[in-house]
């Protein structure tokens, strides 16, 4: 029995913040409250562009505490899936769009000390979040915040204002100022947590250099933003719902089975949460895993295929759909 | 809807008895005429009309009854109730979640108005009239779980997700099965379940972290389990076991009628908003097998789940000795003619 606990909402405003940003704000529209939510949580969007149904996740930026809209901040991607090319160019004030609860795959560990947060470009919009819940709770914090330039940046000004330059460090990639991690996890107390959001070399770079300096992993936390990668289109026979169906080049094989009618579990839509884990029947060829859920043991053994991120390349695979 | 709450024990004298309407809302556990440990979960969603499933916080006739004897257990021991210093928004995410839900399925009962960060919160039964600051615990007379779970059947326990795992740190824990929250503070989903038999093996635990771990807002779960007990005894705890262990000794073919009681909980899981948490409720359920008998389906069933059951089970759940007893007292009740499918009476 699958439950629905999407929401409808309205654009109630949406605001350029920086050279390739831009804020939604999205309020209900039947006018109840929102639910509060854990800094680090993100919603996922469900966008009708035109035949097209897309589905992206994105991290709630608003407080945690306001229940009258959630407010997602999305950068204009040059290479688009579509999603970021649609809430930019097409989608209006006053549109409808449909939400999910908020899932929270990037939590606080409630015993950190001290927390600091590491953002590469619009990877600051699970953070805004998580600095609201810092302040409340009074839990200290700091904030190491690069971006590409003054005008590319997001929100640093206002950062800067609401909690003070102490807390807040600016860097700009093309001012040449990077962000001395090596020197910033070093001598840190007992119980502070490192959180790092933002593209990928840069979490790997912070991840390590943490490592390296003896930081426990279990006090490291890294969100990603996976997105579907693409490639060439390939043939998926769903066994159960007796169906053949094409992945397209641009497409994940979950959309795919959605285009297509039939319902898979999915949460995350981001290869990292478990939910949409199918069982490979058969496969004729390689399977291409761009997940961050399945064990390596897992992946080698090709019997498991997380479908929100992964693809195949080969005749024909065989999905438990 | 207005309960009738009763006034009875649950120790010494002992005179916890269920309405006859209460009988046939029990949550009789057994869908079929055999037991086995399952990731038995199912959305956790309004069920039947007059059954325990009818609202998702569940109040009873037992009610007041059952707060009195919390009242008496953390008296005598306030180890019961524990929270470590992290869980400060999941104690909050608690009392928000029980007094909303309380009050929304029970109004003649409860009452809770808002006015922004200014609640105000009746509970008529237990005569409590308090106002407070939401997030501020210096304007409540106990820290936020403990003061609504003295006001909230079953125990209560709350778990925080990180590592990939989860961890059980914190809890009100009154009306337990045999298992001490003070012992088991801090320990994760594998080793709080480290005791129970044959589960780990066949990958219950496995399957059923899987599942939490992706337990979303809006979406809670629920299963059953289930145990007996001698005498209506909510208080079956480690701590006191000198004092409930020695019963099982006193039960003669004579009195397993009404001494001997199935005990079921009824488990509810609930994602928690601002902490990320997981609330686990505990909610018990005691019926005697005079009572039980009443309802001819479950009589039936009932000597044929117990005769069916894996040696390792039994002997887990402390039915050993006394088992026999049951069926033999059970069987007469049995007329081997086949029952219905699912928990619900025909």
């Amino acid at each position: 029995m699958s439950i629905n606990t999407e929401m409808a909402v309205r654009v109630a405003a949406i605001t350029q913040v920086a050279a390739a940003v831009k804020t939604f704000r999205l309020e209900r529209i039947d006018g109840a409250p929102l639910s509060v939510f854990s800094g680090g949580s993100h919603i996922v969007v469900s966008m009708n562009d035109g035949e097209q149904l897309r589905r992206n996740p994105y991290s709630l930026m608003s407080s945690p505490d306001d229940t009258s809209a959630y407010e997602i901040s999305v950068l204009r991607v040059a290479n688009s899936r579509g999603g970021s090319a649609f809430l930019h160019d097409r989608l209006e004030v006053g549109d409808h769009l449909t939400i999910s609860q908020p899932v929270n795959l990037f939590p606080v560990d409630h015993r950190g000390r001290k927390h600091i947060l590491f953002a590469g470009g619009i990877g600051i919009t699970p953070f805004l979040a998580m600095m609201e819940q810092f302040t409340r709770d009074n839990v200290a914090f700091e904030l190491h915040y690069a971006m590409r330039s003054r005008t590319h940046g997001a929100f640093w000004q206002q950062l800067l204002e609401r909690y003070g330059p102490r807390r807040i460090k600016i860097y700009f990639d093309d001012e040449k100022s990077l962000i001395p991690v090596e020197t910033i996890v070093d001598n840190q107390p007992l119980g502070t947590h490192l959180y790092v959001c933002g593209p990928s070399g840069m979490i790997d770079g912070v991840l390590l250099t943490a490592l390296e300096a003896g930081w426990p992993k279990e006090n490291l936390h890294a969100e990603r933003f996976l997105a579907p990668p693409a490639g060439l289109p390939f043939q998926v026979m769903l066994e159960q719902s007796a169906m053949a169906i094409t992945v397209g080049e641009h497409q994940s094989i979950l959309e795919a089975v959605e285009a297509a009618g039939c319902e898979a579990p999915y949460m995350c839509r981001g290869g990292a949460c478990g939910q949409c884990e199918t069982a490979v029947l058969s496969s004729d060829g390689e399977l291409e895993h761009n997940d961050v859920y399945l064990s390596e043991a897992e992946k080698a053994e090709g019997k498991k295929i997380m479908i929100c991120v992964s693809r195949f390349k080969g005749q024909q695979l065989v999905l438990q759909l | 809807m207005t309960i009738t709450f009763r006034q009875e024990t649950f120790r010494d004298d002992f005179t916890f008895r269920n309405s006859p309407d209460n009988i046939r809302r029990f949550p009789f556990p057994f869908d079929h005429d055999a037991y086995m440990y399952a990731v038995n979960m199912e959305p956790h969603v309004r069920g039947a009309p007059n059954s325990v499933f009818e609202n998702l916080i569940d109040v009873d006739e037992h009610y007041v009854a059952e707060m009195q004897d919390r009242a008496l257990v953390l008296k005598e021991d306030p180890l019961r109730c524990q929270a470590l210093p992290h869980m400060m928004a999941a104690q909050w995410d608690t009392l928000e979640l029980i007094m909303e839900h309380q009050a929304a399925d029970y109004p003649e009962h409860f009452s809770l108005t808002k006015d922004g960060d200014l609640w105000h919160w009746i509970n008529r039964p237990l005569g409590i009239d308090d106002s407070f600051t939401f997030g501020d615990a210096s304007t409540l007379p106990y820290p936020p779980m403990e003061y609504i779970t003295r006001q909230a059947q079953g125990d209560f326990c709350i778990v925080d997700q990180r590592d990939g795992n989860l961890w059980m740190d914190a809890g009100m824990v009154t009306t337990q099965a045999d298992w001490s929250l003070d012992f088991d503070i801090g320990m994760n989903f594998m080793e709080w379940h480290g005791p129970v038999p044959l589960a780990h093996q066949i990958g219950v635990f496995d399957r059923a972290l899987k599942f939490l771990l992706n337990l979303q807002q809006g979406k809670p779960t629920r299963r059953l389990n289930w145990t007996m007990t001698v005498n209506p005894r909510l208080d079956t705890s480690p701590e006191n076991y000198h004092k409930w262990g020695p019963d099982r000794l006193t039960v003669t073919p004579e009195n397993v009628g009404r001494k001997m009681h199935l005990r079921v909980e009824l488990q509810s899981l609930w994602r928690l908003p601002r902490s990320n948490a997981i609330l686990f409720v505990i909610r018990c359920y005691l019926i005697s097998l005079d009572e039980l008998v009443t309802v001819p389906k479950w009589a039936r069933r009932l000597p044929r789940v117990l005769s069916s059951l894996p040696p390792e089970i039994v002997d887990y759940k402390g039915l050993t000795r006394n088992r026999p007893i049951m069926i033999d007292w059970l069987n007469a009740y049995d007329d081997g003619a086949p029952t219905s499918p699912g928990i619900y009476p025909d």
